[in-house]
């Protein structure tokens, strides 16, 4: 029985899901009595594998092809792999290139897919936790095969540690080039300018809550009466109402202020693991079951909009009217 | 030569979402704490597709949508934004199958992507309720073709049938990627601004074309809808919250932040 393991690099890096998904992948692999494969595709891949060859790990395929993602190769050399080591579960990071190759690899295997675990229990037949309804539910789903695939929810699993003694060698796969139909032209650092809100010992962080754009006055007048940068969650971001270098989330800063006061902020997974790191975390919030009271540790559960006029006062300032 | 006419199919799903206080009946939140919309990815995928649309002549854009007849108002609001017509697939193998998963998806858009022949299909990347993230990248592998996950800007050239994309990485940092098509890419909120449906708009899309099939319409059967992957349980998590919540009138839970945040030298005054 084998468990195959997908790894992750981008720009010369091997990024943490790939060892969190070696530990998931040991998890899986005990509970099926099966051995740990882990598949390194393009980059310094030798580099990368013996960074990778940690405790739990009984094998590493390295295919040396290309220096970045690209999902076509992925695909090709991910479905090869499979075909010839025949495993009984294939696990990918739920990271946005994970997205990018595993439902077209689970498509091509024929394999059942489930997305964004954040736990499972394969003793018997597979049940993965995942969130639906934006983390306010969870749910079970059996997977009743043979096979399967699964990704996985960044840093729901430890880094692997130790040193492992697998064996390491590349995998011989032809890439089709006529079937690599996308090209990878560059790559953009976005979200830099006036302001670096990673270098703010106080963040006054504002979220959908606010509902409308004239309302953020509101929250601005909060940051400057507390001497603390503004920064916001992604909806006031994709709403334009503030740049993208304000951003707090996967997609944006991660930050570790002293104080992190959330306003308005539902507290998504992927807001969460941009600042799950600050040292005291402060939520405002009307509705008292909202993820963010879950990482919160001071909480009021109020609106925001009857709240932080008061907070205003509190430090000699005047709400914006 | 005649004009080149490009046709873009756009995935369109009405998600419910759940209010703050609710309750799980069975293996759903109970319909009372429900209220149903179009996925906010969907809509800014709809948007997407009429720019396109308004920016050159000899573009239509289809909406395809699988759901009960319950969706055809969100489907309305896809059509009063500007899309030109619509698909809502739906049949009871589909209604008394419970989970659609990834593949049954893939396999029902698949059908109506080779009805409709399109060049472009843009999909959300995810939706707001069940957050599989999957569909779009299953239909492309389904119907062979290209495709592009997460995508916050797209320069779509109709000549050459190419999409010049940006991928949103996680860590700020855009991966910039032409795409062949005909493609399916995943579109990523804040790609745009959508609009808000017009008076004009809403009364246009009555009119407008909306074509129900069903699983025998597409040539399809039952077997579509079985997977091996089925929902078992639902459960509100255990809160894992250990805050102190300060609790009083506005001015009093404001007296004790601010206490709280001048006792640790956060704040001088």
């Amino acid at each position: 029985m084998t468990v195959l393991a997908v790894t992750e690099h981008r720009r010369g890096k091997l990024r943490t899901p790939s060892f969190e998904i070696i530990t998931a992948g040991r998890d899986l692999a005990d509970a099926l009595d099966a051995e740990l494969h882990l598949a390194v595709i393009g980059g310094d891949v030798n580099g990368f594998a013996d960074r990778l060859n940690r405790d739990g790990v009984d094998a590493i395929h390295t295919v040396a092809e290309g220096e970045e993602f690209n999902h076509d190769v992925y695909t090709q050399a991910i479905t090869a792999m499979a075909e010839a080591h025949d495993p009984d579960a294939l696990l990918m990071p739920n990271t946005v290139n994970g997205l990018d190759y595993a439902p077209a690899v689970a498509g091509a295997l024929d394999l059942p897919l489930v997305t964004d675990a954040v736990d499972f229990d394969a003793e018997g037949t597979l049940e993965v936790t995942r969130e639906q309804y934006g983390g306010k539910v969870e749910t079970t789903v059996d997977v009743e095969a043979d096979a399967f695939a699964l990704t996985i929810r960044p840093a729901e699993w430890p880094v692997a540690e130790g040193t492992g003694d697998a064996e390491i060698a590349p995998f011989d796969v032809t890439i089709d080039e006529s079937a690599v139909r996308s090209s990878v032209e560059g790559f953009e650092e976005v979200g830099s300018g006036d302001v670096d809100i990673t270098e703010a010992d106080v963040l006054v962080s504002v979220g959908r809550g606010i509902e409308e754009e004239e309302n953020l006055p509101l929250v601005e007048g909060l940051a400057d009466a507390l001497g603390a940068t503004l920064s916001s969650s992604r909806p006031i971001v994709d709403n334009g109402w503030l740049a993208k270098n304000r951003q707090v989330g996967q997609s944006g800063k991660v930050v570790t202020p002293d104080v992190y006061i959330a306003v308005g902020i539902s507290g998504a997974v992927q807001h969460v693991a941009g600042m799950k790191g600050s040292d005291t975390i402060i939520a405002i919030n009307t509705d008292p079951n909202a993820p963010i009271m879950d990482i919160a540790d001071y909480a009021i559960v109020d609106d925001l909009f009857d709240v932080v006029p008061e907070l205003i006062k509190q430090f000699g300032g005047q709400a914006p009217s | 030569m005649e004009p080149m006419s490009t046709k873009i199919l756009v995935t369109v799903k009405e998600v419910a979402e759940v209010d703050d206080e609710f309750e799980i009946s069975g293996l759903d939140v109970d319909d009372r704490y429900l209220e149903y919309d179009l996925n906010e990815w969907d809509d800014y995928a709809v948007e997407e597709a009429v720019q396109l649309s308004e920016a050159s002549d000899d573009v239509e854009v289809v909406t395809v949508t699988l759901g009960p007849e319950r969706s055809e108002e969100t489907i309305r609001m896809a059509l009063a934004k500007g899309a030109d017509r619509a698909v809502r697939v739906w049949d009871d193998a589909l209604a008394n199958a419970g989970l659609l998963d990834a593949t049954t998806k893939a396999d029902l858009l698949a059908a109506v992507v080779e009805a409709e022949e399109p060049d472009l299909v843009l999909t959300g990347v995810q939706a707001a309720d069940d957050s599989f993230g999957a569909t779009g990248v299953a239909l492309a592998e389904r119907v062979g073709f290209e495709w592009a996950a997460v995508v916050n800007d797209l320069d779509y050239d109709a000549d050459a049938n190419v999409s010049s994309v940006r991928r949103e990485l996680e860590g700020g940092v855009e991966e910039l990627t032409d795409v062949e098509g005909p493609a399916v890419l995943t579109i990523q909120t804040g790609i745009n601004e959508p609009r808000y449906a017009s008076l004009r708009g809403i009364r246009q899309a009555q009119r407008k074309p909306l074509d129900v099939h069903t699983l025998d319409d597409l040539g399809l059967d039952a077997s579509v809808a079985d997977s091996p992957v089925t929902l078992t349980s639902m459960y509100e998590p255990e809160s894992e919250s250990d805050a102190v919540v300060w609790e009083g009138s506005p001015d009093e839970t404001a007296d004790e932040l601010a206490t709280f945040l001048r006792e640790q030298g956060v704040v001088e005054g």
